[in-house]
């Protein structure tokens, strides 16, 4: 039991690590695609560290929403990956329908982004904020009907560990691996989740076919306008805040599909499968074009289709 | 015997085709023509005297109701194949031929293939009418939309052609939905028997006796929906109200005599889709569900029709919506059931006479005087007096006018429904006659009367009316015309006959 | 297992179609839809069948719609639904074909697990894709997904001893008829609706 407690905080602690690595695997991998060197792969680290030591710069119109956000995004991305689970260990803050509280406190964070955005008055900003609202406001249907999916799957195979049926409806229970392989027994719907829950790392940590995060100043960009006014430590907890969130995706995407393994290759296997969804990403970012704004949602909507779809399926078979 | 209706036609339509000749064309078509009438009336005549005709290994097999309409278009095809003879000579003669919406010239499609397809139609529709197995209907069905594809595109501009698309693309999906209804009538007839979940199926399935033989055992949620697949897959091609959108099109754009062919004849035969389902939900015991979806489809066709006939000027899709008005009365006659079934049945008689003869004359009014518009055409009287007179007794038959055997039909229809006592029905009814009496009188007398268009050229206005254009209408007008004084003892007895498989009464009317 | 798989694979390939960009992908799905159709058949028993069905809707079809494409070369611009309602619209069809298995007392053994509300899903869907594309090309591809739906529809009376399985395999003579028109009659994009004001407004 005592060795267990301390498996999860360590895997955590492992994550809050690697996490700026993702992001540099998924530049190194555009990188090679094009042709170029690249950045070095702790590239990331560099950043943050270099953004640390340097001071502020605060635009005089702006107050204390702007001077909050980048701690409430990064407290938000910190406390909801602590409650998803790493590598097919539970998170000892899951509860039945934690699902809806994770979600949320990425919901807070995203809130937190777009008025300290729209606090510093600038009209710039402010588009950035309203498309990130509009888009979140797509691909949070998706993101639930996709958790709805794979409660229903865990309610039908009936194998967690638990008493209650509410537990169906935790992250532990939801993403525990059972999903991993089912869909070779008579369970083929649960390809698509994983499907879904790619748009949305996509579409939520604006990757490429819905935004470009290497452009600063084109006027069809989402993130990295909103973050346009901040500097030095704040920049530094909005990046890494955004790493968390790419983590806190690829993991989800991991995790349905790493099957139930033992301790040490279940862990190696789902760090694993992370680095491989930050392959693909960039993969995708390299062979895809940025999407036009107006077909951004019909993307999104397709995710939720598909969702909706397997939460059909998963329904009747 | 029965064979050599539909393969007859096929085989002449081969030859047609093979040698393509085109005075031997000429002369095929008639003749065809006169030996399937005379086949079709001894059939006919077998089936009034209580036989059971059958052949090609049953598949062919008339009854009373399919007789019926398997005489309708042999009649019109023999009147429509004397009247083609000089249509086709007069095509073929045309020093120029341009488009009349855009002025664009444009070529004629091969007369062989022209006539073929004529001969082929004729084939599918004898098929469609003669058979009693549900499958082969659908594939004539299908047949008949794919022979008259290429009439309607006999001119080919760019107008016929859309309308060739559409009459096609609707069509085919009506013909994919009543297959679908097919299908949903096999899966009714697919009950657990003995406890056991064994297939009822056999052998001789899909024939109609069949099903209403077993219709009692079948599962009635299904049978319903069968019913209405059925009705809207043939109800496409039969133009019922909300299905209708290809009708006016294709039969403006077509040639009047594939007009009055497709408006005489080929709604009949879908109707005869929709009555097969009929007949099974009445054997079944719930021919109310059936009748009251027609007698619902019926109106609206008739109300739709009424709307559109009004202010129309082109004088051939006001036809084509009179055809629907005229296909809503059957579709409510037999709906209502009763007294109004025989009416609905003399009443398809006399439309399909009255209609060919008004496609007929179109075509004669649209070679005088070149347009659609009958704010153009005046003068009738004039300038071509022996088809302008038809032109208006055929106006006054087919709206319903007294001496014309359709205020018989139609009258028949009315006892009926008030036989049915459906006050709100009859209401609806006659305001949409009412209206579309008006709506058709004015477009018809203004072409009529008036003075002679001065801008007509003087070959045109001096040219005399040839006998192949007046004498098919004018026969068909006298039939009608017949019908309306007197209608013979024997007609009434076959009518009844085929009413009682619809479920109408036996009973003689009392006029 | 097969059976259910393919059936899943038909589901999602009817959503795809809704969402096709464009004729091309739109005919690679038919395409893969006929080969579907096909392994089912021979996971029935029906070899002979199934390989005609191959052969008719997984190569000639396709090839034929495919060259005519290439013939025409024309690309789709203008829709009358878009994607998302398209999509949207599918997954309701599929839920209401769902709740017409539940609601019809469907003979028990008849159909195996899933194929009606598959078969009217792809029905639905194939009706979507006629009313909602402007193209001609497309609504024939249309055409040929709503009929492939009646066909799978049909596909467990054949055990039965109806003939509606065959017949419906003369549906696609309407398809190549189709496409031969477009081809000949280089029908792009669907025809402005035939309005009759024009003849109102000749009045002298």
């Amino acid at each position: 039991m005592t060795e267990d407690f301390w498996i999860f905080p360590a895997q955590f602690l492992l994550s809050l690590l690697l996490a700026p690595f993702l992001t540099g695997i998924i530049n190194r991998v555009k990188a090679i695609a094009a042709g170029r060197h690249g950045k070095p792969l702790l590239q990331c680290y560099y950043d943050i560290w270099r953004l640390c030591r340097k001071g502020e710069v605060i635009s005089e119109s702006a107050s204390w929403p702007f001077l909050l956000g980048p701690s409430i995004v990064l407290g938000s991305g910190l406390l909801a990956l602590a409650m998803l689970p790493l590598g097919g260990f539970a998170s000892p803050l899951g509860f039945a329908g934690d699902f809806i509280l994770a979600a949320y406190l990425l919901g807070l964070g995203r809130f937190a982004l777009m008025l300290a955005a729209l606090d510093t008055g600038s009209a710039f900003e402010g588009m950035g904020a309203s498309r990130e609202a509009a888009f979140g406001a797509l691909a949070e249907p998706a993101l639930f009907l996709a958790f709805l999916v794979l409660s229903s799957t865990c309610l039908d195979l009936g194998h967690y560990s638990t008493r209650q049926t509410g537990q169906a409806f935790s992250l532990g229970v939801m993403f525990h691996g059972q999903a991993a392989l089912s869909w070779l027994h008579g369970k083929p719907e649960l390809v698509i989740v994983p499907l879904a829950l790619f748009i949305l790392l996509l579409a939520e940590n604006c990757r490429i076919p819905v935004d470009d995060p290497n452009t600063h100043l084109e006027l069809t960009m989402i993130h990295e306008v909103m973050i346009l006014d901040q500097s030095g430590p704040s920049l530094a907890m909005l990046i890494y805040a955004a790493c968390l969130k790419l983590w806190f995706f690829a993991a989800l995407v991991a995790a349905l599909v790493v099957p139930p393994l033992p301790f040490w290759a279940g862990t190696g296997l789902w760090l694993f499968a992370v680095m491989v969804v930050g392959i693909l990403v960039g993969i995708v970012e390299s062979v895809m074009a940025r999407l036009r704004m107006r077909r951004v949602p019909h993307l999104l909507g397709m995710a939720c289709a598909l969702a909706a779809f397997a939460l059909i399926l998963a329904q009747v078979s | 015997m029965l064979e050599s209706l539909v393969f007859l036609p096929l085989l002449a339509g081969g030859i047609m085709l093979a040698v393509g000749n085109s005075s031997l064309c000429r002369l095929l078509l008639p003749l065809v023509a006169l030996v399937h009438t005379g086949i079709s009336t001894r059939v006919i005549i077998q089936v009034a005297c209580g036989e059971r005709p059958a052949g090609f290994f049953g598949l062919l097999a008339p009854d009373a109701l399919g007789t019926l309409f398997l005489m309708l278009a042999s009649l019109l095809f023999l009147a429509t194949s004397f009247y083609s003879i000089g249509y086709l000579r007069e095509e073929e003669q045309a020093e120029e031929r341009t488009c009349i919406h855009d002025g664009r010239p444009f070529t004629n499609a091969p007369e062989r293939r022209f006539t073929a397809c004529l001969c082929f139609f004729l084939s599918a529709m004898s098929m469609v009418t003669t058979t009693p197995h549900l499958g082969v209907l659908w594939v004539g069905i299908e047949a008949t939309t794919l022979s008259s594809a290429p009439l309607i595109y006999f001119h080919q501009h760019r107008r016929s052609l859309e309308a060739t698309w559409k009459y096609l693309i609707i069509c085919s999906v009506g013909i994919a939905l009543a297959l679908l209804g097919n299908i949903l009538l096999s899966i009714a007839f697919c009950v657990p028997q003995n406890g056991a979940a064994t297939i009822v199926l056999t052998d001789d399935v899909d024939s109609l006796g069949w099903f209403m033989a077993h219709a009692g055992q079948a599962s009635l949620p299904w049978l319903k929906a069968a019913f209405i697949f059925l009705l809207v897959g043939y109800g496409c091609k039969m133009g019922l109200a909300p299905l209708h959108n290809w009708l006016p099109d294709a039969h403006s754009e077509a040639p009047s005599l594939v007009s009055a062919l497709l408006s005489g004849a080929l709604l009949n035969c879908a109707l005869l889709g929709i009555l097969r389902g009929h007949q099974i939900l009445l054997a079944a015991g719930i021919g109310g569900f059936s009748s009251s979806l027609l007698v619902f489809f019926g109106l609206v066709s008739l109300v739709i029709a009424a709307i559109f006939i009004v202010g129309q000027g082109h004088y051939k899709r006001m036809l084509a919506y009179s055809s629907v008005e005229h296909m809503g009365i059957l579709a409510l006659g037999i709906g209502v059931g009763g007294l109004a079934v025989q009416g609905a049945l003399l009443h398809s008689i006399c439309h399909s006479l009255a209609k060919c003869l008004l496609f007929l004359l179109s075509g004669n009014i649209l070679a005088r005087y070149h347009t659609y518009s009958s704010y153009d055409v005046h003068g009738m009287r004039l300038a071509m007096p022996v088809s302008g007179a038809l032109w208006l007794a055929g106006f006054l038959a087919v709206a319903g006018s007294p001496p014309f055997g359709i205020f018989v039909s139609e009258m028949l229809v009315l006892k009926g429904i008030f036989a049915h006592g459906d006050l709100v029905s009859a209401i609806i009814y006659l305001a949409a006659l009412a209206v579309i009496f008006v709506g058709l009188s004015v477009a018809v007398l203004r072409m009529v009367q008036g003075s002679r268009p001065g801008d007509m050229p003087a070959s045109l206005r001096k040219r005399r009316e040839p006998a192949w254009s007046v004498v098919p209408p004018a026969i068909l007008a006298l039939i009608v015309l017949g019908l309306g004084i007197w209608i013979p003892d024997w007609l009434w007895q076959y009518l009844d006959k085929a009413a009682a498989l619809v479920g109408g009464q036996l009973a003689a009317p009392d006029f | 297992m097969f059976f259910a798989n393919v059936i899943f694979l038909l589901l999602l390939n009817d959503l795809f179609l809704l969402a096709a960009p464009g004729v091309t992908w739109l005919i690679r799905l038919t395409a893969f839809q006929g080969v579907l159709l096909g392994s089912l058949l021979f996971d029935m028993d029906h070899a002979l069948l199934g390989a005609a069905v191959l052969g008719i809707k997984g190569i000639l079809l396709p090839v034929l719609l495919a060259r005519t494409y290439k013939h025409i070369g024309r690309r789709e611009k203008t829709r009358h639904l878009n994607h998302a309602i398209a999509v949207l619209m599918g997954v309701l069809g599929l839920v209401f074909s769902l709740w017409l298995e539940n609601r019809m007392d469907l003979m028990p053994g008849l159909f195996p697990d899933l194929l009606f509300p598959a078969a009217i899903t792809t029905l639905f869907c194939g009706l979507i894709l006629v009313v909602g594309r402007a193209t001609a090309l497309s609504q024939v591809i249309g055409y040929l997904v709503a009929e492939n739906g009646i066909f799978l529809l049909g596909a467990p009376l054949m055990a039965a001893g109806a003939i509606w399985f065959e017949l419906a395999l003369l549906l696609d003579i309407f398809v190549a008829v189709f496409v031969m028109g477009i081809a000949i009659g280089h029908i792009g994009e669907k025809f402005e609706s035939m309005d009759t004001a024009r003849f109102r407004s000749l009045r002298d």
